[in-house]
């Protein structure tokens, strides 16, 4: 039996199946940096024991493909976008190896601030970038790696730095961010390169395995067919043109000082998951009440006044309440340009059956809390409805006679029970009292859900306490 | 379960983590900020993947990634940042990944404002992005179907493995309704088509790329299978007092809101006033415009948008009814009332 001296690396498909065509040569052209760059990572893959749990990420460019080649889990992604799709990927599976393979174009043109961003979080992720200072796939245009007087199909002229500036060195510009862990250039144009690349490679994606962060080897690389330059010359071409530019080595590399880490995943119990989203609201207690006026039957509820008087709020907890006494609810915050002009307000509605539009032009209520809001809102009033308002604050009196008015001194009761700031609790106590729509434990049942500061909760029973007074005692 | 009194927007992400969607990428927008900040605030603590992504269109992308991995995955943005997903949107479809994406419209074009409309109908029922695809979209019109359709949204993406969307206001967003919550859910469908990282896993291939004409046009004959089944299988809608109805009013969202509310007032007044709500905007309920345009003698269409689900309206009846419009729009929601008038001016009843 003859002996095998040379073989595909497993890292590979044993045949290109899903290339058409020729099922054992790869697409790119003769003399492309593609190929031995694909076979120093496939070597590599197979080397390190990983290609079961790595995941590729194909560009778009000349490397569309590398889906055909790599005997690992592979994805095909839009332009420039590796980066991001990478980092879906590694932060759903931590355990995984992912490989973002990008072209010069993809990568530093328009995808320049995905992999910018990717880069400065550190993201445990490798890539492999093919720098050949040209677009291969789509007929050698300009790159932001093009050489400055490089002639391309979209810089015939040659690259003029004054329109299209320099070019772009993308491994010293990442080196100044302090996310990436290893970050080096190589070339891929002689035997002595070649191992070069092949040892970046493997620290790149050892990096990855050993949880140290962002690995990065921007890989110089040839495209005769782009540069116009015959195959012969091109390494001579790489040595000239490219490398005054693209100075070779080692970047960045923190590995030495960085701590290795993954991402831990975590299994919850269904009471652990509804604990930490606070649903955990209990069974509420159903008040009895009554009705003291068909005309308080389901009312939409305007409350108005100054942003700070705690309007949303009072809207709110009544609402709130409401519900907990399984009435159908609903509360909706001025919106847009109203929040303007010195009066906030929120609309409540409180129905035994489904509310339909949350707003309505003629409310049944209005809580006016200020001047503005009384001399505003008072002529929406529905004809018989009901109209409280603050008169500590407000100085001037209502003059529709169509609707019951309700004065409620809530500022002073408010101040008398040491806060003024509890006005707003006070008229919703006078409110209930006024309509008999719920009973006032049904308010202190869900008030500790109503307010942000849970040691308020005594103080704004008592101040509800003392709105239903005054009602009860006038 | 007890109910919670909470605004729309949380409920989204509430129930998305009870629907077992294990990461979230954002990025800022007003008004679907607050889709992110309670998700920033709620998937770590459950142990899940909350990202604030560079831009929207990364955002899509790490999406696509999470749900190429297998996850159930989530974005949320507003009409703007839509736009911008639309790249990632047709990507997701062309590869068949599952995933839910929220849109909380806003004013526009350009940058308009952050008051709500209803202009987005267009670029997410008609493309947006390029290509033969389509958008499984829900548009819910309160808080409790913010939790229930995004249940929904999982549970239909997962099944025929497409995106789907969540089209809601901000004025659905914002409003505060009770909610109940179901229970987490139990166990998530399985997916041999993803990218798990194992060696069973390991042949499959995520992609859209078909460079031969005919295996790219066959492609393109099973998505339209596919999207005939979910057309056949899917559609939801809400009718309200229309049997005996002479004119029907149509709205989504917060629009179908206010028209309960305009129909019970025009009932009220003697005319024979119904609704017909749809909840999945595509697939559009087709078949209840068609049946209902053999018996009535109007549709009034209320948008707030310069005019899009209206086409649908009239292509699905065959414009074989007068189909009248109300619109608002600049972040202007019309009013019950202004609506009322307008019903009241081209309400005629059926002649017998």
């Amino acid at each position: 039996m003859a002996k095998l001296i040379l073989q595909k690396p497993k890292g590979f498909y044993d045949s290109f199946y899903r290339k058409p065509g020729d099922k054992e040569n790869t697409h790119y052209c003769p003399g492309c940096g593609h190929g031995i760059i694909h076979k120093l990572i496939a070597e590599a893959i197979e080397d390190f024991g990983i290609g079961d749990r790595t995941i590729m990420v194909s560009p778009v460019g000349c490397s569309v493909f590398v889906y055909y080649y790599f005997n690992t889990g592979n994805i095909q992604v839009a332009h420039g976008r590796a980066p991001a799709v990478a980092t879906g990927i590694k932060r759903a599976n931590p355990n995984s190896i992912v490989i973002s393979y990008q072209g010069d174009g993809d990568l530093a043109a328009i995808g320049g601030n995905n992999i910018l961003q990717a880069a400065n979080r550190g993201e445990h992720i490798t890539v492999f970038f093919v720098n050949n200072a040209i677009y291969g796939m789509t007929g050698g245009q300009l790159a932001p790696t093009t050489l400055p007087g490089m002639k391309t199909s979209t810089t015939p002229y040659g690259r003029d730095i004054q329109n299209e500036g320099p070019p772009m060195k993308v491994v010293e510009l990442l080196s100044s961010l302090d996310g990436p862990t290893y970050l080096e250039r190589t070339a891929v144009m002689s035997n002595a390169s070649i191992a070069k690349t092949r040892k970046a490679i493997r620290k790149a994606l050892q990096c990855q395995i050993d949880g140290l962060g962002f690995s990065m080897v921007e890989m110089l690389s040839a495209c005769n067919s782009g540069w116009k330059v015959d195959p012969k010359e091109q390494y001579k071409w790489m040595e000239e043109m490219m490398l005054p530019t693209f100075p070779l080595g080692v970047v960045k590399d923190v590995r030495e000082e960085r701590e290795g880490w993954f991402r831990e995943t975590r299994t919850m119990t269904d009471e652990a998951i509804k604990q930490e989203l606070d649903l955990t609201m209990p069974e509420p207690t159903i008040f009895p009440s009554e009705l003291k006026k068909g005309s308080y039957h389901n009312p939409s509820i305007k409350l108005a006044g100054f942003g700070g008087q705690g309007i949303l709020s009072a809207g709110a907890m009544l609402a709130n309440a409401g519900m907990e006494q399984a009435l159908e609810t609903s509360w909706i915050p001025s919106y847009g340009p109203e929040m303007r002009g010195g009066t906030a307000y929120c609309f409540v509605n409180l129905s035994n059956k489904p509310i339909g539009s949350p707003t309505v032009t003629n409310p049944d209520v209005l809580m006016a809390f200020n001047r503005p809001s009384l001399e505003k809102f008072e002529a929406e009033v529905k004809p018989g409805g009901l109209l409280m308002y603050d008169s500590t604050i407000i100085d001037i009196e209502p003059t529709r006679k169509d609707i019951e008015v309700l004065p409620v001194p809530a500022t002073q009761i408010a101040e008398d029970l040491g806060n003024t700031r509890m006005a707003n609790t006070v008229m919703v106590g006078a409110y209930i009292a006024q309509t008999g729509i719920m009973a006032p434990a049904a308010i202190d049942q869900t008030l500790p859900l109503a307010l942000k500061r849970k040691t308020m909760v005594d103080a704004n029973k008592k101040a509800l306490a003392a709105g239903v007074d005054y009602v009860m005692s006038r | 379960m007890a109910k919670e009194f909470i605004k729309g927007n949380d409920a989204i992400v509430k129930a998305a983590l009870l629907a077992g969607c294990q990461s979230f990428y954002g990025y800022p927008i007003t008004p679907a900020s607050e889709v992110a900040h309670a998700a920033a605030k709620y998937f770590p603590r459950v142990g899940r993947t909350f990202l604030q992504a560079e831009s929207e269109i990364a955002a899509i992308q790490m999406v696509y990634g999470a749900a190429a991995a297998g996850q159930r995955s989530m974005t949320a943005s507003s009409s703007p940042g839509i736009s911008l997903k639309m790249e990632g949107i047709s990507y997701l479809a062309g590869a068949e990944l599952p995933c839910v994406i929220v849109d909380i419209m806003r004013g526009g074009p350009g940058l308009g404002n952050i008051s709500p409309e209803q202009s987005d109908y267009n670029q997410v029922i008609k493309g947006g992005g390029h290509g033969n695809y389509r958008l499984i979209v829900l548009a819910p019109n309160g808080a409790q179907e913010m939790c229930d359709l995004t249940f929904k949204a999982f549970d239909l993406a997962d099944k025929y493995r497409n995106p789907a969307m969540l089209l809601a206001d901000g004025f659905v967003g914002q409003m505060m309704e009770p909610v109940a919550f179901p229970a987490p859910i139990e166990e998530l469908p399985a997916k041999e088509w993803a990218l798990r990282a194992t060696a069973e896993s390991k042949d499959n291939l995520v992609n859209s790329i078909y460079l031969d004409n005919d295996e790219l046009e066959q492609r393109n004959y099973d998505l339209t299978a596919k999207h005939d089944e979910i057309e056949a299988n899917e559609v939801m809608y809400e009718e309200y007092l229309t049997e005996d109805a002479d004119m029907i009013l149509v709205g989504y969202g917060i629009i179908s809101r206010i028209l309960r509310t305009v129909v019970d007032l025009a009932r009220a007044d003697g005319l024979k006033v119904g609704l017909v709500r749809p909840i999945t905007l595509w697939p559009f309920p087709k078949k209840i415009f068609a049946e209902l345009s053999g018996r009535i003698n109007s549709f009034f269409v209320v948008e707030m948008s310069e005019g899009q689900m209206i086409d649908d309206v009239k292509l699905a009846s065959g414009c074989s009814r007068p189909t009248h419009f109300y619109n608002r729009m600049g972040g202007n929601v019309p009013t019950v009332d202004e609506i009322l008038a307008a019903v009241r001016e081209k309400y005629t009843a059926t002649a017998v």
